[in-house]
């Protein structure tokens, strides 16, 4: 009697395993639960055929492509994830060359495509969806704004005397970064800091403007909450009163816009002595190289790289189109917010755009290991600058080698490795 | 003071001893130490369940009092966020596929687990600690790792997005624990028991059957509960070995962390209750057999 | 008994079959990537790599402290609350279910749990703002408080892990025979003398593997830490994250993946010598 039920179990357990095959989309980003049934519902409903998308934390996510490429068969049909997120498994992607004209037509734009290519010939991933790091505040923090400041066209000064004063005024330290655990603080460091304070990323790494540039952001840590080795998303702090005045990813602070429309500002980064760095925030459509049904998941890319669908994902994620769409009226708070802060941020006079990396292959990781270490050392334990940028600089230098990279924007272009001075 | 202690003693043995020997509980007899107990046991309660209770409170609040301050215990009944969770695709199918990888862990950790719990508990042999160091080491290496290899083989095996292959993985998770908890078990079950048993025309399977395993259920039953708990929780091994067959943590909860407030706390309420609820079914089946055990 | 020679290899061989299928093969290729360099030579370098990098020292102490401070608590609360329970007559199936409860709570869940209770605005803070004790939202958990985060944790871990050790207490506390407490009664031993002499000792095997088995969790602790203290506050299973998935170097991963192994198995190896289980007990 047990047997035949534990059979029969058994059985039915195996029978699952055979289910309906659907387009299976693996995805890095959409990862919060509304995000996700917003994706669902709104995005991929309209694609005539069944999509499961399935967000994923980074690591499952790495390890299943990793799994499927070693075991030579696989059950995904399209990968969604960061710029930063494919080096590592180019060698399990599939190129996406066929689609090149499609992104032209749809008028992706050049600089977009290149980096698809990942530094190599072939386009590896298609650009599906931009965003970019801004600053947010609360209006009670407005008052405290240093004399004679902007706070369209902040600078890192200012940014620090505003902290002070918010701290003198509550007794709190009311500025936050996203140096969590899952935070993307590496990327201020990457895209913000070192290019508005040395005009470069790499090569400047150990340079006396960079010396500066650690100094003052020790100083700013010193009035941010020090909380925020803790913070992931700095919409939950902002939404708490914790923090007043925050940096992170427009996709991590939309929450905040969409829920207190009317308590939240949104406004470039600050500039330092070298313009005002920003970084633009890429995510890419992959076909795995072990794909069932190759063809389907070209149909489902550009299914999703339509005005129409771009803009449900815009709804959806906040992220923005990378294709030529109108914008409708009726888009939600955030997006409303946070787009006038991008684009004030891209078009202000002084504006230093650096890239994402390219050409680091498996070495990416490391390479952001490198700037974390800094900050870690420098900042949250008080080590001597010098020393610190030295070692790293060093480390960092004998990854730009290995990984032979050249130099991307803003540094100098390069004719092999990009130097570090 | 000592003496109406010894008193009352003595006078249970001669009133009660006769009746039933062993119902008589040794608990302290006067005032003051029956109040310290009682007590004792009443801050324990509250130790574990205000931590659930506040849980409670803040997933059934607004978005605003989750966000807000001060806190109040007093929560505005706002139910939106729970039927969030209700409402999302295939959180039914995602819950189902849980219970039955669960379960399925559970049946394999105790059939592999408890006859080498017996064996560790009753044999000495050869092999026995080279045995006993693999099974610690499984505990003590972390599954992430692990589950790499296991998906490619999986994958190629054809065992891959079935929910039995997740289970073998969980299986090994709980297989430790089972079998630890078990030969500890076993090992408290005076061996003199089994050798009467013998004496009197048992084999050893009857003996087992008849003397041992009564006396060990609740215990097997524990590290029964375990094995599905462990299952229920792990996300790592859930979400890289099963794709369209996703169990509830692959499906919701690996990302739960990244949801806003009110959500984070609704969906940890989402993924606590289920297990509260398997605990609490099968509570008579774990502690009823007590009153075995005690005689 | 001597009839029965291969009887335990039978018993032991279905879960031995399983292990080594299950565990011991992607183990072994683990472990032998942590001793190979990027050209597939044997060598050290994973190793030097983790411990030279410099949040190695802080994880490998914030994980050895945590685990010194929680696994001791734990085991006494729960030796405490299973000698409760077996001096309760009524309620006991409900108290011993309420006490079993964290059980079911993952470490993700108990991370949520605690961090409402304990962060600026969160409940421990209203409490203690309603009574008057403070004016305001008091920050506190963070690194600038080292010390109370850490404790912090430690309150987590410890409401979330007891369960587990009570579980196993309290199956074992029943399998004790009563005649030897009689026996200690009518020496005239009191309470705490027969807890200590006769109780406890009769416990040790189910201590012994509770030890074991809390032991290996707890130097596994993460989502909680991650939750309630963040990157300042390393631990081993955190760098083994970062290092596999942020990092993508799994050579270095399988090196710390290794090294958790091994301080698992010290620490294991220590408590088999010092709770040793006599032979007689196991017949």
């Amino acid at each position: 009697m047990h047997k035949k039920t534990l059979t029969l179990a058994l059985a039915g357990l195996l029978s699952c395993s055979v289910a309906a095959a659907d387009t299976v989309f693996f995805s890095t980003q959409a990862r919060p639960l509304e995000e996700a049934q917003a994706m669902r519902d709104k995005v991929l409903k309209g694609f005539d055929g069944e999509v499961q998308f399935l967000p994923q934390e980074d690591g499952p996510f790495f390890a299943r492509i990793e799994a499927e490429q070693k075991a030579d068969k696989g059950s995904l049909a399209l990968l969604g994830a960061l710029h930063g997120d494919y080096p590592p498994i180019e060698t399990a992607l599939d190129n996406v060359n066929d689609l090149i004209p499609t992104l032209q037509a749809a008028g992706v734009s050049p600089g977009y495509i290149k980096l698809g290519k990942l530094g190599g010939e072939d386009q590896m991933y298609v650009p599906w969806m931009q965003a970019t790091y801004i600053m947010a505040a609360n209006k009670k923090a407005l008052e405290h704004l240093p004399e004679g400041a902007d706070v369209q066209a902040l600078t890192y000064d200012q940014l620090l005397q505003w902290g002070q004063n918010m701290q003198q005024a509550t007794g709190e330290a009311k500025l936050g970064f996203p140096a969590g655990p899952k935070g993307l603080i590496h990327r201020f460091l990457q895209g913000y800091l070192y290019p508005s304070f040395t005009n470069s990323v790499v090569t400047e790494f150990r340079s006396d403007a960079a010396k500066q540039m650690w100094a003052t952001f020790r100083d700013i840590w010193q009035v941010s909450n020090p909380r925020s080795t803790a913070y992931n998303f700095m919409q939950e702090p902002l939404l708490t009163g914790e923090v007043w005045v925050a940096f992170d990813h427009t996709a991590r602070l939309k929450d905040a816009f969409d829920k207190q429309p009317d308590d939240f500002i949104a406004f470039p980064a600050p500039a330092g002595p070298a313009g005002r760095g920003y970084m633009p925030v890429v995510a890419g459509l992959a076909i795995p190289a072990k794909a069932v049904d190759r063809a389907e998941s070209a149909r489902l890319i550009k299914y999703l790289m339509e005005p129409q669908t771009q803009i449900a994902t815009l709804r959806a994620t906040s992220f923005f189109p990378t294709v030529k769409v109108d914008f409708p009226d009726d888009l939600p708070k955030s997006v409303q917010i946070s787009g006038t802060a991008v684009a004030a941020q891209a078009n202000s006079p002084d504006a230093i755009l650096s890239l994402l990396p390219i050409g680091l292959g498996d070495k990416s990781g490391l390479f952001s290991k490198i700037y974390q270490d800094s900050f870690q050392q420098i900042v949250l334990r008080n080590a001597d600058i010098d020393s610190i940028l030295d070692r790293q600089a060093s480390q960092l230098e004998r990854l730009m080698q290995e990984a032979g990279a050249p130099c991307w924007s803003p540094d100098l272009p390069s004719t092999g490795a990009c130097p570090v001075k | 003071m000592k003496s109406p202690v010894a008193n009352s003693a003595s006078a249970q043995v001669q009133g009660l001893a006769r009746f039933n020997p062993f119902s008589r509980r040794l608990s302290p007899q006067n005032n003051a130490w029956r109040w310290l107990f009682w007590a004792g046991v009443s801050i324990l309660i509250l130790w574990v369940l205000a931590p659930i209770g506040l849980l409670i409170i803040n997933a059934i609040s607004t978005p605003a009092q989750v966000n807000g301050w001060p806190k109040s215990i007093a929560p505005g009944i706002h139910t939106d966020t729970l039927m969030f969770f209700w409402n999302y695709n295939g959180v039914i199918s995602a819950l189902i596929n849980s219970i039955l990888a669960a379960v399925f862990t559970m049946i394999i950790a105790i059939l592999l687990g408890a006859p080498a719990g017996y064996a560790l508990a009753r044999f000495v042999f050869r092999g026995m600690t080279t045995y006993k160091m693999i099974i610690v080491m499984s505990r003590a290496f972390p599954m992430p790792l692990l589950a790499l290899p296991l998906a490619v083989i999986f994958i190629q095996v054809g065992i891959d997005d079935s929910l039995i292959g997740l289970a073998f993985v969980h299986a090994t998770l709980a297989l430790p624990f089972s079998v630890l908890i078990t030969s500890s078990l076993f090992m408290g079950i005076p061996v003199e028991l089994e050798e009467a048993a013998w004496t009197m025309g048992c084999d050893r399977w009857q003996a087992f059957r008849k003397v041992v395993l009564p006396l060990a259920a609740p215990g097997i039953a524990a590290s029964a509960v375990f094995a599905f708990v462990i299952s229920w929780n792990e996300v790592f091994a859930s979400a890289i070995l099963t794709v369209q067959n996703r169990t509830l943590t692959a499906f919701l909860v690996q990302s739960l962390a990244e949801s806003p407030a009110e959500i984070k706390f609704a969906g940890g309420l989402v993924l606590v209750v289920p297990a509260l609820l398997f605990l609490f079914a099968i509570r008579k089946y774990l502690f009823s057999m007590w009153g075995i055990s005690n005689r | 008994m001597n009839n029965s020679k291969w009887l335990p290899y039978y018993l032991i061989a279905p879960s031995a079959l399983f292990m080594a299928l299950f565990f011991l093969y992607p183990f072994l290729q683990i472990f032998a990537e942590a001793f190979l360099n990027s050209n597939g030579e044997v060598s050290l370098g994973n190793f030097s790599q983790v411990i030279n990098d410099f949040n190695f020292m802080p994880a490998l102490k914030n994980t050895l402290l945590l685990t010194a401070v929680v696994v001791p608590v734990q085991l006494v609360m729960a030796i405490g609350m299973a000698l409760m329970v077996s001096k309760m007559n009524k309620g006991r199936d409900n108290i011993l279910y309420i006490w079993t409860i964290p059980l079911g709570i993952s470490d993700l869940a108990a991370g949520i749990i605690w961090l409402a209770i304990l962060e600026q605005f969160g409940f421990l803070n209203s409490f203690l703002h309603a009574v008057s004790l403070i004016d305001g939202p008091a920050a506190w958990l963070n690194y600038q408080h080292p010390i109370a985060l850490f404790f912090a944790v430690a309150v987590a871990e410890i409401w979330r892990g007891t369960a587990i050790l009570l579980v196993i207490l309290v199956s074992g506390l029943g399998l004790i025979p009563k005649e030897y407490e009689e026996a200690g009664k009518i020496f005239g031993a009191n309470y705490w003398q027969r807890l200590w002499k006769i109780t406890l000792p009769l416990l040790r095997p189910s201590i012994q593997s509770a030890l074991i088995l809390r032991t290996l969790l707890a130097l596994e602790v993460f989502a909680v830490v991650m939750m309630l203290g963040g990157t300042d506050m390393p631990v081993l299973m955190s760098e083994t994250f970062n290092w596999q998935f942020s990092y993508r170097d799994t050579g270095a991963a399988s090196a710390y993946a290794v090294l958790i192994m091994a301080v698992s198995v010290l620490i294991t190896g220590f408590y088999v010598k010092v709770l040793n289980v006599p032979k007689e007990a196991r017949g």
